[in-house]
């Protein structure tokens, strides 16, 4: 069953003098449970694509559904109460609030957005901190957490409302290759444990391999699908 | 909302040294405002004390026209002796009403038997004058300060007056007035102290028992120039005012023809006018406290939603909605008017209780030797604390929204 749905999607930009096509015309349909990669050069319209998915912009033209809903219809408010209850994020710069710690950004989601009673939701942070190994470290702020911590942090935040679908924009981009890979190998380990999808974005042709399924994008368009490792990456 | 409460108090302390410049402008602006009303409202209070249990009471009571013509103290405006009993009758009926003393006011001329001059006398019940205004006592600069000081046959001098004429306690002086048919009497009196001057009408004029005042004036019943009275609550003076005024009213049949005029101290004596100035300024002094804390909490949580751009669009990226994040900014400016507030009225009430101690004296116009109590009102430093955080709220408002409303996706874009 299909859990994001698109079908000639566009996107374009304007300004006064010029107009960028940023999507043009794009379809495809993600499975719920898959580990998908957007991939393409800079400006090809990724990020674009995952911002439209993740109900935080409204395409041009095109029909774009994420768990049966219409996203393309949602107001703010209902876009915002949307993601905050079938999406995760993960942002290339960790995107940490800087004033709580490891545990308290966890929990924000279930706070600010969910409203968990006390003990469900310590409960549930300490799972998920320490499905990611970072349960030792959950009293840190993060000016205290390497940029792989930080990342860590941040995937359990996007994990911990048990979202439908999380979103990851170059979420290695700030990363070394090692622990770029391990944060890969993570998220893949985290879709296995909570049977999240993961949709995320990468120019980076090392850590591309890890994907089950690629879509590579160019100039705004989805030139390729291919299955698990493509050879060509 | 702990949680709100929790990251408003840590993105404080985040920028520690920028809110505690914002604190400490607020508490700045608190203790101008407190300190301010504290002085003022005592100065104030001070001298309304002084006016009143000086001599002129809390309320007065007249014929309708007398205190028009008051400069000339006319003798055929005084209440008739049937009016002065009724109207003693409801102030007797009246519990909001301590006291009253009833006066018998005129125009006279002195003499010392070398020198005449002339002087504004009172003849009054001493019990009753001594009762109505307790300052009496304290204004009698020599000879005796007790009731006894107007006695029948003595008169208390007022101070410029015997300076002039060099009266001493012990000398005979002698009183000549003119009645209301014109004919002419004097009396022989022994003055038996010296009365210093107060500020504002009245603050000049001579005292004599009554029953010698209507001997000089060759009346046969009281007719009454004045009532002065003092009531239990001076804090509703305008309530009791009305209250009497109602009450003699219903002792008229025809209340167009009400023959009786009821005025507050603030209606006779011109110390009302600085008395409303004072209030005009703490005034102008609250305007102030509003635009310090206005500018302050507008500039701080300005800067702040400038500085967290791409933190707002993570939260609301995760779906954090647009009132909580109203909320959070909101609650982040309420606590910064909260800690000015409570800061400045730390070192208001330090300050007010160092001043109270210090026990100020000064001296206006023909008073001296005053001394200022600065006390405060907790109702006017609740206010003071209640304006701080209600525009810090309102000061906060127009950054909280604007952060609410941001796009999530412009704002993650921010660098």
């Amino acid at each position: 069953m299909s859990l994001i749905v698109a079908h000639s999607l566009t996107k374009t930009y304007a300004t006064e003098s010029i107009e960028v096509k940023a999507l043009q015309g794009v379809s495809f349909e993600i499975e719920a449970g898959a580990f998908l990669a957007f991939v393409g050069p800079s400006g090809s319209g990724k990020t674009t694509l995952l911002n439209l998915i993740g109900c935080l912009d409204k395409p041009s033209s095109g029909r774009l559904a994420v768990a049966d809903i219409d996203v393309t219809q949602l107001e703010r408010k209902a876009a915002a109460s949307f993601r905050g209850q079938n999406i995760g994020f993960i942002f290339q710069s960790f995107n940490l609030v800087p004033v709580l710690t490891a545990f308290e950004n966890v929990e924000y989601p279930l706070v600010m957005v969910q409203e968990w009673p006390l003990v469900e939701r310590r409960e549930r942070v300490l799972k998920v901190l320490k499905a990611v190994g970072m349960l030792e470290q959950k009293a840190q702020l993060p000016e205290q957490l390497s940029g792989g911590q930080k990342q860590r942090v941040a995937i359990a935040r996007a994990l911990v409302t048990q979202p439908k679908l999380v979103l990851a924009d170059e979420p290695t981009a700030n990363l070394d290759h090692e622990t770029a890979y391990r944060i890969i190998r993570l998220m893949k380990q985290m879709r296995d444990n909570f049977g999240t999808t993961f949709i995320f974005s990468t120019h980076d042709t090392r850590i591309i391999g890890e994907a089950e399924k690629i879509h590579t994008l160019e100039d705004g368009r989805l030139v390729e699908d291919q299955e698990r490792r493509a050879a060509n990456v | 909302m702990f949680k709100l409460a929790k990251i408003a108090v840590r993105n404080i302390r985040r920028y520690r040294r920028r809110s505690l410049l914002t604190i400490s402008l607020i508490a700045f602006g608190v203790v101008f405002v407190l300190v301010f009303v504290a002085v003022s409202s005592s100065f104030k209070d001070l001298m309304v004390r002084q006016i009143t249990d000086s001599y002129l009471g809390d309320l007065q009571i007249h014929r309708r026209g007398y205190v028009a013509s008051i400069e000339t103290l006319p003798l055929n405006l005084n209440l008739s002796p049937q009016q002065a009993v009724n109207a003693a009758k409801v102030l007797q009926e009246t519990p909001e009403v301590d006291s009253f003393s009833e006066r018998i006011k005129f125009g006279a001329m002195f003499s010392n038997f070398t020198e005449t001059t002339n002087i504004r006398v009172n003849g009054v019940v001493p019990e009753r004058e001594f009762a109505t205004c307790p300052q009496m006592a304290t204004r009698i600069s020599a000879g005796d300060k007790s009731v006894k000081a107007l006695e029948k046959g003595k008169i208390l001098v007022p101070a410029l007056l015997a300076r002039g004429m060099g009266s001493k306690v012990g000398d005979t002086v002698v009183i000549v007035a003119t009645n209301k048919d014109g004919s002419v009497n004097g009396k022989t009196m022994v003055v038996s102290g010296i009365l210093e001057s107060a500020t504002g009408p009245g603050g000049r004029d001579g005292y004599i028992h009554i029953d010698d005042a209507m001997e000089i004036l060759r009346m046969t019943q009281r007719e009454i120039s004045e009532f002065a009275i003092s009531v239990q609550r001076p804090e509703r003076i305008d309530a009791i005012s009305a209250l009497v005024q109602a009450r003699l009213a219903a002792m008229v049949k025809d209340p167009a023809k009400m023959p009786f005029q009821v005025h507050t101290w603030a209606e006779l004596s011109p110390f009302a006018n600085i008395a409303k100035m004072v209030d005009l300024m703490t005034v102008f002094i609250k305007a102030m406290l509003i635009a310090i804390v206005l500018i302050s909490i507008l500039n701080v949580m300005i800067m702040a939603v400038y500085e967290r751009v791409r933190e707002i669009g993570t939260i609301a990226a995760i779906g954090t909605l647009p009132g909580k994040i109203l909320s959070l900014f909101l609650v982040e400016g309420l606590f910064l008017g909260i800690l000015g507030a409570l800061a400045g009225m730390g070192v208001s009430l330090a300050v007010i209780f160092g001043l109270y101690l210090w026990k100020f004296t000064f001296s206006f116009g023909q008073a001296t030797g005053l001394v200022l109590e600065p006390t405060i009102d907790p109702l006017q430093v609740a206010i003071a604390c209640a304006m701080v955080i209600g525009v810090s709220i309102l000061a906060s408002l127009q950054p909280a929204f604007k952060a609410s409303r941001m796009e999530p996706i412009d704002a993650l874009r921010h660098v």
